[in-house]
């Protein structure tokens, strides 16, 4: 097996295993941005892996191939809906943000876990029959060396979650939106002294990162398990986490973050069988991405700072 | 009178709501609430089987408690008590199979050594944020997971031959009794409930009684006010990630000492360092509180395992009512307002 065949497997399976990462990642990017701490981002990814999966086996009769595209979108809703508890605890009642993302984690799990023995009287779903298939893009496979390694094989949700990184990019810091966005969590009060609705943008922030997660949970669900038990979603929502620090709280860095981290899973999965990597022993490339954050953080490549208001709930009127 | 009040107030409202949001979502799935809490008391209190396991499972509870408590009183928040309790629970059990002497010297060295284990692993994001200003928040979510992976590859390539456990520990370094096994109808009941109990006293000491605990305290209150005051505010960030690491590193050991008596390759976390959050959180971060919040939350985790035996409903319903506890607990901001306004329509 030459290089030039390994790539055609790695590659695809890293796009592969970094959509859900980046989708999770950019929606850290918007809660994080408007200075709220998102922990519970796993829990959101276990929600939207639920919803997806549970809809994907109730209308796959109905809806046919259409049904992975239609189960994204019922679990952003789940995501954008169980986000709320975190918005109203940690925006509205002050709750510490963190206490508050913990709470999220263990609730999607306890909650999703109850629901499935309910349904289907035992700890996991079925197989889901209706999938993601993996496709060559048009035109784009056909370009000679390269369309063969990143456009052949893969899933159109993962090039989407590509180019959705730029488009967050362009609203964060294009847009007035974005701009609210930013100031909002860096100095809130400035903001609020400008007018800005501190409460209104921070409710913004937290929902459209339950979207997100809702999404990445569902995508992670239909393109790598394909059913639903309490190992699903098994810490792809705190790598996230990792991918958005790892990428500056930068939606393009973190997309950067997250296919790097996915690179390492994907290694860690196919590597024992290609030459080269067999050598390597998996725990290295299990943990990298938790290390290399740690590193990051430090400082050793370059300063990673997280917006200054993070973490901090808003009180209108103290300094 | 309402923040004297609130101090055991909140906890109590928090539990009592946790529970009937409970009853409300196991009423619209259909099931009925007051089966499953029944089956839950009898869980915990019906048998002195029963009750044993609860005890055992109060043992991890408590100490996990204490680490993450321990550290909020120096304004810390140790995430990471999850992946500390696996490296003290790999680290004890390493010396439980390695050596063989007496137990009075093998015993409290596998706890000890479990234990230095758990501080160590919390040294690392205790002196990152000493030095770099890194939030420990992060950091030790990443080592949870390094952790796992690493503790997974220690026991299958290093301490057997590719083996999803290890063997167990020798006699000489377990904490099971047939004493407490026998008392409690065949429970796992072990020694480390008296273990636990300790090192609540020790926190209560430490935080309480010596100059360290008051500085660990000032740190956590006012870090600028702290240093003018001429302590090194650094040097407490991390003894306090230090010490609560061997908190959590002794949970670990009481889990491979205990209950187990080996170390296992994890799929995923054990769970107990994410409830020593909600432990720490409704025990108000004080020894006595944790120790009780740990009775509570134990025996719910293990009274919960009763609730599928003698009704359909799922048991899982325990991790919902805990989740939604921290919740409350966690926005008391809205209950003291609630409160505040009852109080001043009173007044009026």
């Amino acid at each position: 097996m030459d290089f030039y065949q390994v790539l055609q497997i790695i590659i695809p399976s890293m796009i592969g295993l970094a959509a859900p990462l980046i989708f999770t990642a950019l929606g850290g990017v918007f809660s994080e941005r408007t200075g709220v701490v998102n922990i519970g981002l796993e829990g959101l990814m276990v929600i939207g892996a639920f919803t997806g999966i549970v809809f994907n086996l109730t209308f796959a009769d109905v809806f046919g191939s259409a049904t992975p595209w239609l189960a994204v979108l019922v679990a952003m809703v789940a995501g954008i809906i169980f986000s709320l508890l975190h918005a109203v605890a940690s925006i509205t009642f002050r709750a510490d943000q963190t206490v508050s993302g913990v709470a999220i984690n263990l609730l999607a799990v306890g909650l999703t876990l109850f629901l499935v023995k309910k349904l289907y009287g035992k700890g996991q779903t079925d197989m889901v029959t209706e999938n993601f298939d993996r496709v060559d893009i048009k035109f784009l496979s056909d370009i000679p060396f390269i369309g063969k390694i990143f456009f052949s094989n893969g899933y159109y949700i993962s090039y989407i979650a590509i180019v959705l990184a730029v488009v967050v990019w362009y609203i964060i810091f294009k847009t007035p939106f974005g701009l609210r966005i930013r100031a909002v969590g860096e100095h809130p009060m400035a903001a609020d002294t400008m007018g800005v609705n501190v409460a209104k943008i921070r409710y913004a922030g937290v929902l459209l990162s339950g979207a997100f997660a809702g999404i990445g949970g569902a995508v992670h669900a239909m393109t790598v398990s394909n059913e639903f038990s309490h190992s699903t979603i098994n810490g792809q929502g705190f790598m996230a986490i990792a991918a958005m620090i790892f990428g500056k709280w930068h939606p393009l860095g973190a997309m950067g973050a997250a296919l790097f981290f996915g690179l390492a899973q994907s290694l860690s999965i196919v590597g024992a069988s290609l030459p080269f990597f067999k050598d390597i022993p998996g725990v290295y490339l299990l943990i990298a991405p938790y290390v290399l954050t740690i590193i990051a953080l430090t400082g050793f490549i370059g300063r990673a700072d997280a917006p200054k208001a993070s973490g901090l709930p808003y009180i209108k009127g103290k300094r | 009178m309402v923040k004297k009040m609130s101090g055991l107030f909140i906890p109590i409202l928090s539990v009592v709501l946790g529970l009937l949001a409970g009853a409300i979502i196991m009423l619209v799935s259909g099931y009925n609430p007051v089966d499953a809490y029944i089956a839950l008391f009898f869980g915990v209190f019906g048998d002195s089987y029963f009750l044993g396991e609860a005890i055992r499972t109060v043992t991890p509870y408590i100490l996990a408690g204490l680490a993450v408590a321990f550290a909020f009183r120096t304004g810390l928040f140790n995430i990471g008590v999850e992946g500390q309790l696996l490296v003290g629970w790999l680290a004890a059990v390493w010396v439980g199979i390695t050596f063989e002497l007496p137990m009075l010297i093998h015993l409290p060295l596998a706890i000890l050594v479990g234990g230095l284990a758990g501080a160590l692993w919390a040294f690392i994001p205790g002196l990152l944020k000493a030095k770099f200003r890194v939030h420990e928040v992060i950091v030790s979510i990443m080592l949870n997971y390094t952790a796992l992976h690493v503790t997974n590859y220690i026991i299958s390539y290093v301490l057997t031959d590719k083996l999803d456990k290890t063997n167990n520990i020798f006699e000489t370094a377990t904490l099971r009794s047939p004493f407490l096994s026998g008392l409690t109808d065949g429970s796992r009941l072990h020694w480390g409930i008296i273990v636990a109990m300790i090192c609540a006293i020790i926190m209560w000491f430490i935080l309480e009684k010596t100059t360290t605990g008051f500085e660990l305290k000032a740190v956590g209150f006012n870090q600028h006010a702290s240093e003018y005051a001429g302590m090194n505010v650094n040097r407490n960030i991390i003894m306090s990630m230090v010490i609560s690491g061997a908190f959590a590193g002794f949970a670990g050991a009481m889990e491979g000492l205990g209950t187990f008596g080996y170390a296992s390759i994890k799929g995923g976390f054990t769970g107990i360092g994410f409830d020593g959050i909600a432990v720490a959180l409704l025990g108000g971060n004080t020894a006595i509180g944790v120790v009780l919040a740990a009775f509570l939350f134990g025996g719910l985790k293990a009274g919960a395992l009763n609730i599928p035996v003698e009704t359909p409903i799922p048991n899982e319903i325990v991790d919902i009512v805990i989740a939604l506890i921290i919740f409350f607990v966690a926005s008391s901001y809205f209950i003291r307002w609630i409160l505040n306004r009852i109080n001043k329509k009173g007044v009026k």
